[in-house]
């Protein structure tokens, strides 16, 4: 950490948020929102005179509440910069008549009352996110009466009560009495693997926090008696399951079962914890002083606005998504971005420092190649088509065409800032866009080709590249069975889909027509499927109108994780196709033949 | 004013990945009878540098200007297709992919049926490469300088390693220090320091 404060090459910018983030690989522009200290990190000198006179008194979110802090404070004694801060929401104020404690006796006059946010704005190739995780909410349990019982804490605030930093200097007490306990249960599996109540997944990390927490209390009093209760115990890592038989061997008990009731003593408050003992079947009441639940981790909940920006995937379990689950772990699918730590998933440190090296080599063999070479998928205007109406500038999520309505002069594309997802194509209705290697051309031929032969069988289906066609490869590397009758034309994005290629492949036979995009979070060109839904509703209601059944046209939102729903959905489609007749695709046929301008 | 056509088609059986379930040599005989199909031809791993030489050889040999593999899905071989054509000469963009193997041969295991959708799979990546036309890729410079988003464990890490590569790092934090969870915990596994 303090390596971090003092490199030369770090610029550290605490407590602040990013605003935006714009650009691509290789150049992102950053805005970064460093929020008021109101105290100046560099003329204080950390003397502590300020917080002494401070009178508010605030739980200390350092210590989880447990302990309390000043309204000027500095987070931990190590803390990076070692600067302190004021909670402006906290403090009593800059009036003089209020407090202006603070200010009074800082010598060297380093509080401002005055100060604002400040915005920073920097300009990188590369972009690693750590945004790490956080731990889950242990009252989705109730039968554990983490509310009501004192005596029942987390893991997490039993990391707190038996760190050198709390009051007792790391003497874990017991809340009721404060007195040492004299026996004390682990729970394992709190908010972990299950799928009604918490999260489905495995947190990685709390079986052996568990073991390491029966070592320290064993090493420190051997007295107390500790037992763990818990499904199986995970112990893969090196060096693990010997810490595991370690702890056995000082004697903590490992009881196979997972509790379901604690109920308290009322008058020793101590718990009473009913579980089935799934070794010998039977059902066992134990009583302890206290108990520790062990809590799973979730991914942060900030996450998401970092997921946004760089636009960025969510696996079903909440956790960052990268590229490829083996093969390339640490890119995520925007280029220049990768991942470290336990945004991807939940780890424990040594792996998170691993993964965190590799994303910064990753990053480092872009910056050393010193130049990157972009996709040529861009969209070009063809000017003497173009009628300067200014829908493909409205469609565009980048900004990236410009056009002047009244001088009606043609629309003009930044080709270093498109990033092809070609809704501007799809949107212009004068055929006055051409978007390189996805052109209307290339796409309407895909659609003969598709149809030549029994049309009727067959499901045209649109997937976009990051998205939709991804949950349809992570089908097929899971082996997924599903109806061979679809045909997938891939596009950049759902955004793409023009109205005429819907039309064309209903005008060839398609019993069924699919549109299948990211869901609106993941759209991987901000909010372009936006357009794909307002395009494909709109075609509905024209569908309608012609005597066509709208059902026929297809939209689905399925991520790249969504094997499942990619399964699921190529069944419904055929079912569908089913009910499709020989007759119904003459019939729109004919429709769509009739009436030329569709 | 247009050039000739010629496009050439590159099977591939992946072991027994597309093998399994798809008839390839029945597909690659089938594939010579594409409108613009000048050659085609079944490997057994298309990626492997023996498959990789293959496509090179007879881009000079048959005077290919269209490239079209069947095999596995463009978001994993690609960039290793489109690299193989620029090494013979030919514009990477003028290469086609058609997935036979995650769309295809994974998730169906009727051979009749696998190998009807594999053609129709090929016919429409051929379609396509028939209008494929040439791009010149935007190459742009990288800045050099790198965000690191979060100060946990992680991105302390990640800033530490690319600093001391001579890189200037931004690193961004929410709370008032960096630290991140590791700053509460008191002792750590497996070495109980």
């Amino acid at each position: 950490m303090m390596d971090v404060g003092r490199h030369p090459k770090i610029n550290l910018l605490a407590y602040s948020e990013i605003e935006e983030i714009t650009g691509y690989i290789g150049n992102f522009h950053v805005k970064v929102r460093k929020k008021a200290r109101y105290v100046d990190e560099k003329a204080c000198t950390a003397c502590d005179e300020c917080v002494k006179v401070c009178p508010v008194v605030m739980p200390d979110e350092h210590q989880l509440g447990l302990s309390t802090r000043k309204a000027i404070y500095m987070p931990f004694a190590q803390a990076v910069p070692a600067s302190y801060l004021i909670n402006m929401e906290d403090c009593l104020g800059n009036n003089p008549i209020a407090c202006d404690k603070c200010a009074e006796v800082c010598d060297p006059k380093c509080i401002d009352f005055d100060q604002q946010d400040e915005f920073v704005e920097f300009d990188v190739g590369v972009a690693i996110v750590a945004t790490g995780m956080y731990v889950c909410d242990p009252t989705i349990l109730d039968e554990y009466r983490y509310t009501k019982y004192e005596n029942v804490i987390t893991s997490w605030e039993f990391e707190i009560l038996t760190g050198p930093g709390y009051v007792t200097k790391g003497e874990l007490l017991r809340p009721t009495d404060r007195k040492p306990p004299k026996n004390i249960a682990f729970i394992q599996c709190v908010g972990s693997r299950s799928e009604k109540r918490g999260n489905p997944y495995c947190s990685n990390i709390c079986c052996m926090n568990t073991v390491k927490d029966t070592l320290f209390l064993k090493e420190h009093h051997p007295e107390i008696d500790c037992s763990v209760f818990y499904m199986d115990i995970r112990s893969f890592g090196k060096g693990y399951e010997e810490l595991y038989k370690r702890s056995k061997a000082v004697g903590v008990k490992y009881i196979r079962g997972i509790p379901g009731d604690i109920v308290e003593d009322p008058k020793t408050k101590n718990l009473i914890v009913t579980v089935e003992n799934t070794t010998t079947g039977k059902i066992e009441k134990h009583e302890f002083e206290m108990v520790v639940l062990s809590i799973g981790v979730i991914p942060r909940p900030e996450t998401e606005q970092i997921q946004r920006a760089l636009t960025l995937s969510k696996a079903p379990c909440g956790f960052l998504m990268e590229t490829h689950y083996q093969l390339d772990p640490i890119d995520s699918p925007t280029g220049g971005v990768f991942l470290a730590g336990c945004c991807e998933s939940p780890k424990d440190i040594k792996s998170s420092v691993i993964q965190a090296s590799g994303a910064a080599s990753r990053a480092e063999t872009l910056l050393t190649t010193g130049k990157v070479k972009v996709e040529a998928i861009t969209s070009t205007i063809i000017p003497d088509m173009c009628k300067a109406c200014g829908i493909c500038a409205d469609a565009c999520p980048y900004g990236s065409i410009t056009v002047d309505r009244k001088a009606k002069t043609p629309a003009v594309v930044v080709e270093a800032a498109c990033k092809g997802c070609g809704t501007c194509g799809a949107e212009c209705r004068f055929d006055a866009i051409e978007m390189k290697h996805f052109t209307d051309r290339q796409i309407m031929a895909m659609i003969d080709a598709m149809f030549e032969e029994k049309p009727e069988e067959k499901i045209c289906i649109f997937a976009c590249n990051w998205c939709s066609y991804g949950g349809a490869d992570l089908a097929g590397l899971s082996r997924m069975q599903y109806p061979p009758n679809g045909r997938i034309i891939r596009t950049m994005c759902s955004g793409r889909v023009d109205e005429k290629f819907i039309w064309h492949a209903f005008k060839k036979g398609a019993p069924v027509v699919l549109v299948s995009g990211c869901h609106f979070a993941d759209c991987h060109y901000i909010n372009a499927n936006r357009w794909t839904q307002k395009r494909i509703e709109g075609m509905w209601n024209k569908l309608e109108r012609k005597g066509i059944r709208p059902k026929r046209l297809q939209l689905e939102w399925i991520s790249a994780a969504e094997a499942v729903k990619w399964t699921k959905v190529m069944h419904a489609v055929e079912d569908l196709r089913k009910t499709v007749t020989k007759e119904e695709i003459e019939e729109t046929k004919k429709i769509l033949s009739d009436k030329k301008k569709g | 004013m247009a050039e000739e056509l010629r496009i050439g088609v590159f099977v591939c059986e992946c072991g027994i990945n597309i093998a399994g379930t798809v008839d390839c040599d029945g597909l690659t005989e089938w594939a010579k009878t594409l409108p613009d199909v000048v050659f085609a031809i079944k490997n057994r791993y298309t990626c492997a540098e023996p498959g990789q030489q293959e496509i090179k050889q007879y881009i000079k040999e048959e005077n290919l200007n269209r490239v079209v593999v069947a095999s596995c899905t463009p978001r994993m071989h690609e960039p290793t297709f489109r690299r193989c054509c620029a090494d013979a000469g030919l514009n990477p963009y003028l290469f086609e992919m058609a997935n036979i193997r995650e769309q295809c041969s994974w998730v169906h295991s009727d051979r009749k049926q696998a190998t009807q959708k594999a053609k129709d799979i090929v016919k429409i990546a051929v379609a396509k490469a028939r209008l494929l036309e040439s791009q010149k890729e935007l190459e742009v410079p990288v800045t050099q300088a790198a965000l690191v988003v979060g100060g946990g464990i992680a991105g302390i890490q990640s800033s530490l390693d690319l600093a001391d590569a001579g890189y200037q790092v931004w690193l961004v934090e929410k709370e008032p220090t960096i630290g991140g969870l590791m700053s509460y915990i008191n002792k750590t596994f497996p070495t109980m320091d």
